[in-house]
C-alpha cells in the first residue's frame, strides 16, 4: 500500500505546489493591492498544504528523504501534478478561471478526504477544506464578476475558457495505484467526484453566460509524470535555490 | 541554606506562557487565540503542543521559537514543542479575552454566528463592507466602516 499512497500523496502535494507557485507569480502583479495580497494569500494556503503533503509522502518512504527534498529535488518527470496547475499564470481572467476550476475540484476532494480510512490524510483534508472553502467563495464571485461586466472582461474570460476547460478532464484521471486506493477507501471515487464537479461548474458557467467550448483535445500526461514545457521552466526558477546551493537554509 | 526547588506544575507553566503572544497581533496569547492545545511535564521535560492556525501561515514556526525562548528565559531547558494537526484549529477556539483583545487593538473579532454584522472596531458601526476577503495576514480579511469611513481588518471566521 505504501507505494500507492506515496504516489497519491505526491499527486496531491505536487498539485498543490505548482499551484501555489503560479499564484505567488503575482506577487507585486495584482491588477491592485488587495487582490494582489489575496492572490499571495491562496498561494500561502496552498503551500501550507503542499507541506503537510510531502512531510506525510516523506514520512512513510522507503527512500530517507526530506519534505524539502521531494519539493526541491526531482525533476519534471518525477511530479505528478495535472497539467492545468502547471501551466503559466495567464492573465488575470484566466488565473481566476483557472483557480475556480481547482477551487471548486478540492473542495469536493477534501470533503470527501475528510473520511478517508488513512488517518493522516483525513486530518490534512479536514484542515485543508476550511481554507480551500474560503478560496472557492472568492473565485467563485471573480468569475461572475469578470463575465457579467465589460466586454473585454468578458472575452478574455471566454478565451481562458476555451483554453483552459479541456485540462479540467486530467483532474479526475486515475491509474491502478489511485484506484487501489478508491477501493481500499483511502481516496474517493474520482468519477463520482466529476459529477458532483460538472454539475456545479455548469451552473456557474451558465450563470456567467459563458459558452463552453464544444470539443477538443483533452489533456492528460500528469500523473506518469509527462509534462508540458512549462514545469520545466517552473522547477529551475523555484528549485534554483537549493541546486545552486545545496542544503541551504534561511 | 540551601535553596529549596518547588517543582515545576502545568499552571505555573501556562502562567509563563501567557507572555508568548502572536507574533503578528501582538496583543493576543497564544492560549487566548486557542493555539496553545496542552501542556505536560514529562520526565524528559516540558512538552507544549499546537495547533497550528493556517496551514501557511509563516507565524506557527515563530511561536514554537518564542514558546522555547520564554520557558528557557523563566529556567526550563528541557521544552519540546509538538504541533499537532487534530483537532483542526477554529476561530471558536479564540477566548472571550482574546476577542475584546482584538477588538481593542483595533482588529474585528470573528463572527461565528451567520448572517451576523461586522461591527466597525474603532466606532461600533454595523455599515460595513469587506473591501478584500483577504488582509495582511492569512487570518484577516480587510474591511471598511461606511460612518467612520476607517479601514479595519477583519479576523476571518474560520470554522
Amino acid at each position: 500500500m505504501n507505494k500507492a499512497l506515496e504516489h497519491y500523496l505526491l499527486r496531491l502535494a505536487d498539485t498543490a505546489l505548482t499551484q501555489s507557485q503560479r499564484l505567488a507569480e503575482w506577487c507585486g502583479h495584482g491588477p491592485f493591492l488587495e487582490e494582489d495580497i489575496a492572490l499571495t494569500n491562496v498561494a500561502l494556503d496552498l503551500l501550507g498544504h503542499a507541506k503537510l503533503l510531502y512531510e506525510q509522502a516523506a514520512e512513510i518512504s522507503d527512500r530517507d528523504v526530506s519534505a524539502d527534498d521531494l519539493a526541491f529535488l526531482r525533476d519534471v518527470d518525477a511530479f505528478k501534478n495535472p497539467l492545468l496547475t502547471e501551466l503559466p499564470r495567464g492573465d488575470f481572467a484566466y488565473t481566476t478561471l483557472k483557480q475556480y476550476f481547482l477551487d471548486q475540484f478540492n473542495v469536493l476532494l477534501y470533503a470527501a478526504l475528510k473520511d478517508s480510512q488513512y488517518e493522516p490524510l483525513a486530518e490534512i483534508a479536514t484542515k485543508a477544506l476550511k481554507e480551500t472553502r474560503y478560496h472557492l467563495t472568492r473565485s467563485r464571485d471573480w468569475c461572475l464578476r469578470l463575465s457579467l461586466s465589460t466586454d473585454e472582461a468578458k472575452q478574455k474570460i471566454q478565451a481562458a475558457l476555451d483554453d483552459l476547460y479541456f485540462y479540467t478532464p486530467e483532474l479526475f484521471e486515475t491509474d491502478d495505484d489511485l484506484n487501489q486506493l478508491i477501493a481500499e477507501s483511502i481516496m474517493p471515487d474520482l468519477s463520482v467526484l466529476k459529477e458532483h464537479w460538472q454539475e456545479q461548474v455548469d451552473e456557474l458557467l451558465n450563470e456567467c453566460q459563458l459558452q463552453v467550448p464544444k470539443s477538443g483535445w483533452v489533456a492528460t500526461g500528469g500523473l506518469r509524470g509527462e509534462h508540458s514545457e512549462h514545469l520545466g521552466y517552473m522547477l529551475a526558477d523555484m528549485q534554483f535555490l537549493q541546486r545552486a546551493y545545496p542544503g541551504c537554509e534561511w | 541554606m540551601a535553596e529549596v526547588y518547588e517543582p515545576i506544575t502545568v499552571a505555573q507553566v501556562r502562567q509563563w506562557l501567557e507572555a508568548v503572544k502572536d507574533p503578528e497581533i501582538p496583543v493576543i496569547s497564544i492560549a487566548d487565540l486557542g493555539v496553545l492545545y496542552d501542556v505536560s511535564i514529562q520526565d524528559d521535560g516540558v512538552l507544549v503542543s499546537i495547533l497550528p492556525t493556517y496551514s501557511g501561515c509563516p507565524a506557527m514556526d515563530t511561536m514554537q521559537e518564542d514558546i522555547i525562548a520564554e520557558l528557557n528565559k523563566q529556567g526550563l531547558e528541557q521544552v519540546r514543542v509538538e504541533v499537532k494537526s487534530t483537532p483542526a484549529w477554529t476561530t471558536k477556539r479564540i477566548s472571550e479575552h482574546g476577542r475584546q483583545q482584538l477588538k481593542a487593538y483595533g482588529i474585528a473579532p470573528p463572527q461565528e454566528k451567520t448572517r451576523q454584522p461586522i461591527a466597525c472596531p474603532q466606532c461600533a458601526s454595523t455599515n460595513t463592507t469587506c473591501i478584500s476577503q483577504f488582509g495582511s495576514t492569512a487570518c484577516k480579511a480587510l474591511y471598511r466602516c461606511e460612518d467612520c469611513l476607517e479601514p479595519f481588518d477583519y479576523f476571518k471566521c474560520h470554522v
